[in-house]
């Protein structure tokens, strides 16, 4: 019996060069599914013609079948904790739909991460005053050239998800959205599953034809 | 040889199946597909509510009145009194303009809509909730503790979300603010949890701007008097015109910028005021759960806290369509 685990790489593109932290998920990729290795065993065989010009053409099929491989099964919708006023803090209560994916301390740890984060950037003190004096006197004109704390901060939430999601929520089918794409309003959790798991015997053998290539 | 194979699928040139995506308009921001009725200029940066008029003469008068004191009254002030009252008015001048500027160009706080998923997530929510009982469906309302007080959380149909405390919908704009105060038409926006520090320092800066035009018009209308005993000389009707301006309009912006120092050194919005959401009258035990308990915190939070930032990614470029695919596979 195959060990079966997810592995996944995932790519991310910056939406625009000035707000670096604006970064979502653009698409996750994953080592060649069941499907192609199979393919691939088939045309060593001789099943398939192994022509260069041809590469082009199933190297399109291969993307094709990537992308069906794996299909968003569910989302969790992590709220809002309003308990303690206004300031931005997420409900650390573990959702049921993740109970066979992931460890619950591990889900808890990354919730109270991001809100230590949050309410390091909402924290009323010495240097949010300096900053708001500032940029008082110069009728806020100086945020046009100068980034705010706050947005420093969504900037480091934005890589500690992008670094949780390569480590931690991706090899387990899961992906987390940063919050501020949703509005602050919630983490979204998605849950994948794989759609051919099914040939996960016939996979097994084509294994080894892969990496003999 | 493996890992080469995955970069090719990563780069977005010679692959087929990145072309449907490049060819969808690569240049497409979110702005373009906003669902409420806000305008927008300079490619997403700067956004107003549809109505926009009424901004134009707020605009007008305050550049008139103060072209009108700079053109009649300041060569004289300056040559008979001192040359630092252009200097102080021109101040004053600059920093009601930008601070009137970035009230009305900015993102008041708009909270963007669900997500369908979000959305269906939510409704399934509410039919648990309620259950499937009854024919006419139960208001929804979500009642939260916030400090010890109960709030009751709306859902917006609109939005179809459920409201964040102290956010409201703006019938205007169609979207919901957070921390909403007001939709003002005078500067074209929605006053809202982003722009009011902006607005709150507007209207100071204009109170005082308007009440140093008019006390120095004045002292220019009086000391061309009495000097005119002397050389026959008259008042331009520049000055006379100012000081109609600024005499009507003092009133009520010193009355406007009185009413909200009293609402930031009590954490509320003009909103909660006029419902009187957290007045005595409502209940013995009635109080608000935002006030840090004392005016001055209170006034730094206002003014100097946090300026947090705009949710509806106006500028993002809508590359998110690629959806994110983690892929199974049996580890070797």
């Amino acid at each position: 019996m195959v060990k079966i685990k997810y592995k996944c790489k995932i790519i991310y593109e910056k939406h625009n060069k000035k707000s670096a932290n604006l970064t979502t998920p653009l698409c996750v990729l994953a080592p060649p599914p069941l499907f192609t290795l199979l393919k691939r065993f088939q045309r060593m065989q001789g099943f398939f013609p192994t022509s260069t010009d041809g590469n082009m053409a199933t190297e399109f099929h291969n993307l094709q079948e990537l992308r069906h491989s794996a299909s968003l099964a569910n989302k969790v919708f992590i709220q809002r904790d309003y308990s303690e006023g206004t300031t931005c803090k997420f409900q650390t209560k573990f959702p049921s739909e993740l109970e066979s994916r992931i460890e619950r301390t591990l889900f808890e740890d990354t919730v109270k991460t991001l809100n230590n984060f949050y309410a390091e950037a909402e924290k009323i003190g010495g240097q949010s005053y300096l900053e708001g004096c500032l940029a008082c006197v110069t009728a806020y004109l100086i945020f046009l050239c100068m980034e705010t704390r706050y947005e420093k901060v969504l900037k480091k939430i934005a890589k500690y998800i992008q670094e949780q999601n390569e480590k931690i929520y991706a090899p387990r089918g899961l992906l987390i959205t940063d919050p501020i794409e949703r509005g602050m309003r919630v983490i979204e959790i998605s849950i994948y599953e794989d759609r051919g798991s099914s040939s996960s015997s016939s996979g097994s053998s084509s294994v080894s034809g892969s990496t003999a290539r | 040889m493996r890992e080469c194979e995955y970069s090719q699928i990563s780069t977005r040139s010679s692959t087929p199946m990145e072309t449907p995506y490049k060819k969808r308009t690569p240049k497409k921001r979110k702005w373009e597909a906003f669902p409420g009725r806000n305008k927008f200029y300079c490619d997403g940066r700067i956004m107003m509510a549809k109505q926009t008029g009424v901004f134009y003469l707020t605009l007008f008068l305050i550049l008139v009145t103060c072209g009108l004191f700079f053109t009649f009254d300041c060569p004289f002030l300056a040559l008979q009194l001192t040359p630092i009252i252009p200097v102080v008015g021109g101040a004053l001048f600059l920093f009601v303009l930008g601070t009137l500027l970035r009230t009305s160009f900015s993102d008041p706080g708009v909270l963007p809509r669900a997500t369908p998923d979000e959305a269906a997530d939510l409704e399934r929510q509410i039919d648990v909730a309620n259950g499937s009982t009854g024919y006419r469906p139960p208001p929804r309302t979500k009642e939260i503790l916030i400090n010890g007080q109960t709030v009751k959380l709306k859902y917006c149909f609109t939005c179809k979300i459920f409201r964040p405390p102290r956010a409201s919908h703006c019938s205007l704009c169609d979207n919901c603010v957070e921390r909403f105060d007001h939709h003002c038409p005078w500067v074209g926006n929605c006053v809202g949890r982003r722009n009011y520090r902006f607005f709150y320092m507007f209207i100071l800066s204009l109170s005082f701007l308007t009440i140093f035009i008019f006390a120095f018009v004045i002292t220019h209308i009086i000391l061309r008097k009495w000097l005119s005993f002397m050389r026959q000389t008259h008042t331009p009707a520049g000055c006379v015109l100012a000081v109609v301006v600024c005499f009507f309009s003092v009133w009520s912006i010193v009355g406007l910028s009185g009413f909200h120092t009293y609402l930031i050194s009590s954490n509320q919005t003009t909103n909660e005021d006029i419902k009187g959401s957290w007045s005595s009258k409502r209940g013995k035990d009635n109080f608000n759960p935002y006030s840090y308990g004392n005016i001055v915190t209170n006034c730094c939070a206002a003014l100097c806290g946090p300026l947090p930032p705009s949710e509806t990614l106006n500028r993002q470029l809508f590359t998110d369509r690629l959806i994110p695919i983690p892929v199974l596979f049996i580890d070797p």
